[in-house]
């Protein structure tokens, strides 16, 4: 076993070397290294067919038209593309936006933006299972509201937003809806032929493609329409310029195929890891699930460890690549926003871990996290003195703490 | 196959495919991750950013990575949006400057260009400039034509009046040298699949005087500039190219000089051709030629059957063929314009490779023209 374990797949995943063959093939003098939009020799040709081959391979996965895939470098381009192309493009339809608390901040930080330029936004409290109460949203949706952009599953908790009913209630509303689905592709079905999404966003490096790359589903029927936020060449159809980067696109192409063809029979092998890590570790007293445990993909547990402070663990826990949120965040050593926003408080949100599983983690990783934990959370507890007191019966909400 | 249209894109270099391969493989940490994985990927990066800045002669934290030139010119251009103003960019920029520009007059910037010469050289004037010019853009190289850009009367007059001077150098980088505090520029754009390294992966050189506002929100990356998971193999493979160029500029300098110096003496050999700009200072790989007689796409197709890759001008107006804007603002009319061929020699080429182009050109115009001529009769 390699130490340490990786147990992170939802901040990144290493390439699937069936990826990384295919896009070794775009990289070198012999290969297809062209410039798909160079139209006057075969590199150039090679390199479009190629590209063309990726986007019905990644309609594939998803049940939508190739041509309503627009190629970008990553989520975080999909979600900006998608929020500030549609505000601007309908922002004399209305200035109003539904997001919520718990959203990815590839989507939080562009709302604000879209608050700097003069837009309005409702950030809609989740319940404490981290889902939104469809009444909540629907009671948030004013005459001026344009887009609801909501996240298919929480890259921190893992739980999975019904987006068909919300599809029909943004349809019937005539509100454009975007879902950020850079944590549910290839774990999650999607069926945007039979779904009400209008736009979607997808990254390669979480379901086993390279990192830089990412998609942008932009529904045709009904038409939705953007303001490009990149502007040049006129590639993607106007919608994004920018030299396509073949090789990387080819990988993405690579690992939703491989998505769709094994999806069903991996989900099933992450649950089953799942669910051995939980029963290995829901005897140590005190944790708590964050996040509901019905609704969520299969890969992921967050577990919060009252009476352990959360860096500590970090620490303890060095053989195992977990993380106390997401990655994106995580530098800042802030508790997690969404397990905040959940009611959590702080000394939860803080000793919170995400364990997510994935395509190479094995049973034998499994165990071996299970039993570093609890010697891990013993140790910590055992230096305690906030353990000993709960262990006493004192219920620590109720001390008045002197300050020195 | 033989590819003379470096100027679009370059095959990787070996050495950079070397350096990125454990990147697309065993070593896949996401960089702001505090285990051991996401360690082992930042301090990729930051061996990257040296490197990078190494090769313009900047500081590392100076360089913000982003998903190539195209974003990299964006988001210069549009680094400015809380204001209106006006602003000016050369009359032979790339579609991604120019079209960026273009999309702020919707915002209520006004933008003018500089125009240039017959052979393509910038005309600058200080009455060029309003009381409200906020920022200049102005490529250090062309792409189709290969001309460097006289900017240091841009630059003066940017610093004098305090405004924001951003050069796309592109297709300068790892052709010629590039000093950015000598430039005197504010912002500097580089692409890394220009000069061998992967498409996908750019960076905007800034010398921070100047707050910039991001293009892509969200997680903080790169000091909050610009959002999104750091694509770490291209970054790494972004900066072994640009290591290996600064390593190689002078050489590869002179290896292109004289290639270039080949080719460009076989083509004056043959009639009815004129090589565009020839007398001024360009990209010591690229060359760009008119024909009298016949269609750039017509030689391109020729060339084809003879295995010779090359274009009519950019790869990047995404499949139109609309004649160069380029060298309409040269002053050459769109017939003319449209029968343009650009060869841009990549580094691993040699006398026998362009004489072999060179040969293609010829029995190509021959026949094109002996069958004209039968046509006629």
């Amino acid at each position: 076993m390699k130490l340490p374990v990786y147990m992170d797949y939802s901040a990144t995943t290493p390439v699937d070397p069936r990826v990384a063959e295919k896009m070794m093939q775009c990289l070198t003098m012999d290969g297809n290294f062209g410039n798909p939009a160079s139209r006057s020799h075969e590199f150039g040709w090679n390199a479009e067919k190629m590209v063309d081959e990726a986007r019905q391979q990644v309609a594939d996965l998803i049940c939508c038209d190739p041509r309503e895939i627009v190629w970008t470098s990553g989520a975080t381009e999909s979600n900006n593309l998608a929020i500030k192309g549609a505000a601007h493009f309908y922002r004399k339809k209305g200035k109003h936006v539904i997001t919520a608390k718990t959203e990815h901040k590839a989507v939080l930080d562009t709302c604000r933006q879209l608050e700097v330029e003069g837009f309005e936004v409702t950030y809609l409290e989740p319940e404490t299972n981290g889902l939104i109460d469809l009444k909540k949203l629907e009671s948030a949706i004013r005459d001026d509201t344009i887009l609801i952009s909501l996240m298919h599953v929480n890259n921190e908790i893992g739980v999975v937003t019904d987006i068909a009913a919300i599809g029909e209630m943004t349809r019937s509303h005539k509100i454009l809806f975007h879902v950020d689905a850079a944590q549910s592709a290839g774990k999650v079905p999607i069926d945007l032929q039979n779904t009400k999404v209008d736009l979607m966003s997808f990254s390669a490096h979480k379901i086993y493609g390279p990192k830089g790359s990412g998609a942008l589903f932009v529904r045709r029927k009904p038409r939705v329409r953007l303001e490009a936020q990149m502007h040049g060449g006129g590639h993607e159809r106007g919608m994004r310029s920018g030299t396509l980067a073949t090789h990387q696109i080819v990988g993405m192409g690579e690992a939703f195929r491989i998505a769709k063809l094994e999806m069903d029979v991996e989900n099933q092998r992450v649950f089953t890891l799942r669910q051995r890590l939980w029963d290995g570790l829901q005897n140590i007293e005190e944790i708590y699930i964050n996040g509901d445990f019905e609704h969520r993909v299969a890969g992921n547990l967050n577990v919060s460890f009252n009476f352990v402070e959360g860096e500590s663990l970090i620490m303890a826990l060095r053989d195992l690549a977990v993380s106390s949120g997401s990655a994106c965040t995580s530098a800042s050593l802030e508790p997690s926003y969404v397990l905040r926003a959940l009611g959590r408080n702080d000394e939860l949100a803080h000793s919170s871990i995400r364990f997510t599983i994935g395509r190479f983690t094995t049973e034998q990783d499994v165990d071996y996290a299970i039993s570093l934990i609890h010697d891990s959370v013993n140790k910590l507890r055992a230096l305690s003195p906030l353990w000993d007191m709960h262990k006493d019966g004192i219920d620590l909400s109720t001390i008045e703490w002197a300050a020195h | 196959m033989y590819y003379f249209d470096n100027n679009a894109t370059t095959p990787l270099d070996e050495r950079v495919l070397e350096a990125m391969l454990p990147y697309l493989t065993v070593a896949h940490g996401n960089a702001s991750s505090a285990h051991h994985y996401g360690r082992k990927a930042r301090a990729a990066i930051d061996t990257a950013r040296e490197q990078v800045a190494m090769l313009v002669n900047a500081y590392p934290a100076q360089v913000i990575f982003t998903s190539g030139g195209t974003e990299a010119n964006n988001f210069a251009i549009k680094s400015d949006v809380t204001q209106t103003g006006h602003l000016l960019i050369g009359a032979t920029e790339h579609a991604s400057v120019l079209n960026a520009a273009k999309s702020l007059q919707t915002r209520g910037w006004r933008v003018d260009t500089i125009p240039v010469n017959h052979n393509g050289v910038l005309q600058f004037q200080d009455n060029l400039l309003q009381n409200d010019t906020r920022f200049i853009s102005v490529m250090l190289a062309n792409n189709e034509t290969g001309v460097i850009s006289p900017i240091q009367d841009i630059a003066q007059a940017s610093q004098q009046r305090d405004i924001i001077f951003h050069t796309d150098a592109s297709q300068a980088a790892g052709k010629i040298p590039i000093d950015f505090n000598l430039i005197g520029a504010n912002l500097l754009t580089l692409s890394a699949h220009k000069f061998y390294g992967p498409q996908g992966i750019g960076a905007l050189i800034t010398d921070k005087r100047k707050v910039l506002e991001p293009l892509l929100h969200g997680g903080g990356q790169e000091k909050g500039l610009r959002s999104g998971t750091e694509n770490i193999a291209s970054i790494v493979g972004f900066g072994k190219a640009a290591e290996i160029a600064s390593n190689e500029i002078n050489t590869r300098f002179m290896h292109y000089k004289d290639l270039k110096q080949q080719l460009e003496t076989y083509l004056s050999s043959l009639d009815g051709l004129e090589i565009v700009a020839e007398s001024v200072e360009r990209l010591p790989n690229t060359t760009m030629i008119v024909v009298d007689d016949i269609k750039g796409e017509t030689l391109l197709l020729g060339l084809d059957h003879e295995d010779i890759a090359v274009s009519s001008g950019s790869a990047c107006y995404a499949g139109k063929t609309e004649p160069s804007h380029v060298l309409q603002a040269m002053g050459y009319s769109a017939e003319q314009a449209h029968n343009a061929v650009r060869f841009s020699l990549g580094k691993e080429q040699n006398a026998a490779d362009v004489h072999r182009l060179f040969a293609a050109i010829k029995k190509q115009l021959h026949e094109m023209r002996s069958l004209a001529l039968a046509v006629a009769i």
